[in-house]
């Protein structure tokens, strides 16, 4: 039976110039007892949509047509009626745990206060309902954690305390905002069975945002799809994943990357223009590309990192290890992959290997040399020319006050200060074309380009210096599905073209099934096992491993 | 502290007996250890102890700090509120732009311009003084009498303004910046009253850092009535180093500093404190340190 009914919703966002429509005619149903998901790459109005059936949009965006019928009750007959159905009839939950609960009240006082709001109760009663929700949603000791501050909580926690508060007044829809994506993934399948589990006990009608096709294809029992403010196809999962009608839902799930096989390139259907292949690397020529010996172009022996907490107090309490004793090494001309939650220590290890941390022991080898013992600075720039990295966030490793150009000179002059204007313009543009973004891109500022863009214009800064070894930390986190196909084909490219030794780094399972020939896991700093990509996915030895890739999202489930 | 009609004799004796005429590290080693003993000698002008002066000014000097702070704390919060969340209105517009002038006007200026107008033209309020005071033995106060209270209007209203305005500003930006955030977003979504939403959730986090500025600007109050209780004639403590200065008075000059350093020392440890009691993220950190 149809319970929620969202018909033709437009959302409009006024701005000074123009209407933005954030979303166009949109019409859903949801049942009760289902779980649907809405998915869509960022800007695509999924979340509008979200908000908009609580009439709950940032200015100032406003809700300009169409009607929201929950059961029998048109909610948005007037802006004012819709805040008595929050909270109450429908709940919300948001994407991140650390900034959707208030930080200085204790979780108690919060589900006292939304439970006294709704429903009549004495506190003493509030209570007690908080206490058996907080049970319900997997929380220990419910008793004690009710009197506790938001920060005392686990990230995972967190979010179960944020979906009891939305849950607290027995509400019929359920909108969950991308619950999971500031999640690792062990977090991430607990919170998505325990929606499932409320969904059928409560039976509940659920509208699940989000952006990660193996969440919708293992939770959602039907799947809307939406690009740019329209809603491009809606059905039920299976038909949609594996058989879409439409061009835009073909190329969002050819974009994603499979986890039960490796393929050479990422399918891109839209905009794929064929005139542009192969001699698209114009740094080629300037290259002085080495040949691939058979040896192992880093070495890292019983490296240690801790991080102390403080200068006066105890080492031994409160140093942290965020690296123990991890030893492994990459041949020349391969790829390998470092996997690990949050806090695993991965990105510590990408930093003592381009000098940006000193271990606190143990040695790192660059081509045969313990770059952890260079003292000279002249000696240490040798090796920093031939190690770059890309960061994860797009948007605060370029500097905004430089124009593109500057920005990727910088690491140019830095180490060849003799060369000539004429030259260094020429080589910034082989560069960029080298990462397919056009030559007037010089002039501009990074804030002029998406993050996709930027991405490009970091991979161009750290192939200035001509570097045998890239690390990426997290290169595609940031970006969109069918973003992070043409960063990550990109790289590809390169590394066959250019001979790079690549270090990736990445919480995502299937992008380094797809980008790595060999991959190292990595728990609580500690390295549980390194072995080859297909032999890792296909007999994983470690408890550890096993447990990540049964808990990763497939998106081939659909077919099971 | 001689008169014209002394004689070089008697002028060096008591240089000596002041100790003037000892090396400068005797001397600076002399003052600590009696500033350590709460001695600081006696004032070249008035002759007497300086601890004594400095115990009969305190009582004003205090009084009227504490009567601006408590002006600028409470309407500073208030209007900032008001203006954080009515964003738009006439009234915010109108209190943005005094707080303008607040901040940008000096505080002498003010202070004659209150005077001018209360004093001189409308001549309901004193323009100089303290008004009656009461003695209660260890303390003068001027709340007890009408003179007294109508004396402290003008001087305490002149102090706190520029205090105000910056709390008006500091109170608007925390209001408007926490209303943005994720969880009055979610309370919102919850169905939680607009009032709890302004007033419980987002009021309390705004004040954190509210209390740090204010704590340390209750320092700068005392520093700023220097100024205010010239312009009053105020006989507190910053009268009393205003005229020192004027007669070059060491020993109450290097004792009001130290007051003065004493009092910011005091003020920023009690604000620590109270972070500590408001901000339950930090008492935890506290917490796990210990075990």
């Amino acid at each position: 039976m149809t319970f929620l009914k969202i018909n033709n919703l437009s959302v409009d966002y006024q701005m000074r110039k123009e209407t933005v429509n954030a979303a166009k005619n949109v019409n859903i149903e949801v049942n009760k007892g289902e779980i649907l998901g809405l998915v869509g790459e960022s800007g695509s109005g999924k979340s509008t949509v979200g908000n908009a059936i609580i009439n709950l949009i940032d200015e100032p965006g406003k809700v300009s047509s169409g009607s929201v019928i929950l059961g029998d009750l048109n909610i948005h007959e007037n802006s004012e009626s819709i805040v008595k159905y929050r909270g109450n009839k429908i709940g919300l939950i948001f994407q991140d745990p650390q900034t959707s609960l208030n930080p200085i009240l204790t979780v108690g006082e919060q589900l006292i206060e939304t439970i006294q709001t709704h429903l009549k109760l004495s506190k003493e009663e509030a209570k007690n309902k908080s206490i058996n929700l907080l049970k319900e949603v997997g929380i220990k000791d419910a008793e004690t954690r009710f009197d506790n501050y938001p920060h005392q909580f686990s990230g995972g926690m967190r979010q179960r305390v944020v979906i009891s508060l939305a849950l607290c007044c027995e509400p019929e829809l359920l909108i969950a905002d991308e619950p999971t994506t500031a999640l690792d993934v062990s977090i991430q399948s607990q919170i998505l069975e325990l929606i499932k589990k409320l969904t059928k006990e409560r039976n509940l009608a659920v509208i699940l945002i989000t952006h990660d096709m193996g969440v919708i294809a293992e939770t959602t029992d039907r799947v809307a799809v939406m690009k740019s403010g329209n809603l491009v196809e809606i059905g039920e999962t299976k038909k949609i994943l594996t058989n879409p009608q439409e061009n835009y839902t073909k190329s969002l799930v050819s974009s994603v990357p499979p986890t039960n096989k490796k393929i050479s390139r990422f399918v891109i259907v839209e905009k794929e223009n064929n005139n542009k292949k192969e001699n698209n690397i114009k740094i080629l020529n300037r290259w002085s590309k080495k040949e691939i010996a058979n040896q192992d172009l880093v070495e890292i022996k019983n490296l240690n990192k801790s991080f102390d907490d403080n200068f006066f107090t105890e080492n031994s309490k409160n140093s942290v290890m965020a690296v123990d004793d991890v030893s492994f090494e990459i041949k020349e001309g391969e790829s390998f992959g470092l996997v690990g939650e949050s806090g695993s220590g991965k990105s510590t290890i990408a930093k003592m290997i381009v000098n940006l941390f000193k271990p606190t022991s143990g040695d790192i080898f660059f081509d045969n040399v313990c770059i952890t013992k260079i003292k000279q600075r002249s000696e240490l720039m040798k090796f920093r020319k031939q190690i770059q990295m890309i960061f994860q966030d797009p948007y605060s490793s370029l500097n905004g006050r430089l124009k593109v150009k500057d920005i990727i000179a910088e690491p140019i002059t830095l180490h060849n200060p003799s060369i000539s204007t004429l030259d260094l313009n020429n080589y910034i543009y082989d560069l960029l074309e080298s990462v397919e973004l056009t030559q007037k891109s010089a002039d501009r500022y990074p804030h002029e380009f998406s993050g996709g863009q930027r991405q490009r214009i970091s991979i161009a800064r750290a192939l200035a210096t001509q570097p045998r070894l890239l690390v990426c930390d997290e290169p595609t986190s940031a970006l969109d599905v069918s973003i992070q196909a043409q960063i990550l084909n990109l790289l590809k490219d390169l590394q066959e073209q250019l001979n790079l030794t690549i270090l990736f780094i990445s919480h995502d399972l299937p992008v380094v099934r797809q980008m790595c020939d060999r991959i190292g896991v990595l728990k609580d700093g500690k390295l549980c096992e390194v072995s080859n990509t297909e032999h890792l996915f296909l007999k994983p030895t470690h408890e550890y491993t096993k447990e990540l890739l049964r808990l990763m999202p497939k998106i081939e489930s659909i077919y099971n | 502290m001689v008169g014209e009609e002394t004689s070089d004799e008697e002028r060096a004796e008591l240089r000596e007996t002041l100790g003037l005429m000892d090396p400068i590290h005797v001397q600076f080693s002399r003052f600590i250890v009696n500033a350590s003993k709460g001695e600081f000698g006696i004032s070249y002008q008035l002759r007497r102890p300086v601890s004594e002066l400095i115990v009969e000014r305190l009582p004003a000097t205090i009084e009227l700090v504490v009567i601006s702070a408590l002006i600028a704390l409470i309407t500073g919060t208030l209007l900032g509120v008001y203006t954080g969340i009515n964003r738009k209105g006439f009234l915010s517009d109108f209190v943005l732009a005094i707080s303008l002038l607040g901040v940008s006007l000096p505080t002498f200026v003010i202070g004659i311009l209150f005077i001018y107008l209360f004093a001189v033209i409308l001549g309901i309020l004193p323009s100089f003084g303290r008004g009656e005071v009461i003695d209660l033995g260890f303390w003068t106060t001027g709340f007890l009498t009408v003179s007294g209270l109508k004396a402290i209007i003008l001087p305490s209203v002149t102090l706190s303004l520029f205090q105000m305005t910056y709390i008006i500003r500091l109170v608007r930006a925390e209001m408007m910046e926490i209303l943005q955030t994720d969880y009055i977003k979610f309370a919102r979504a919850r169905g939680i009253s607009e009032n709890s939403i302004k007033y419980k959730h987002a009021l309390k986090n705004g004040l954190i850092p509210v209390i740090t500025i204010a704590g340390i600007n209750i320092g700068t109050l005392i520093a700023f009535s220097i100024i205010t209780e010239t312009v009053f004639q105020w006989p507190g403590m910053g009268f009393l180093f205003i005229q020192a200065v004027q007669f070059v008075d060491i020993p109450i000059m290097s004792a009001y500093l130290v007051f003065i350093a004493f009092v910011f020392v005091m003020i920023n440890f009690i604000v620590d404190i109270l972070y500590y009691l408001i901000d339950p993220r930090i008492r935890v950190k506290g917490d796990t340190a210990s075990g």
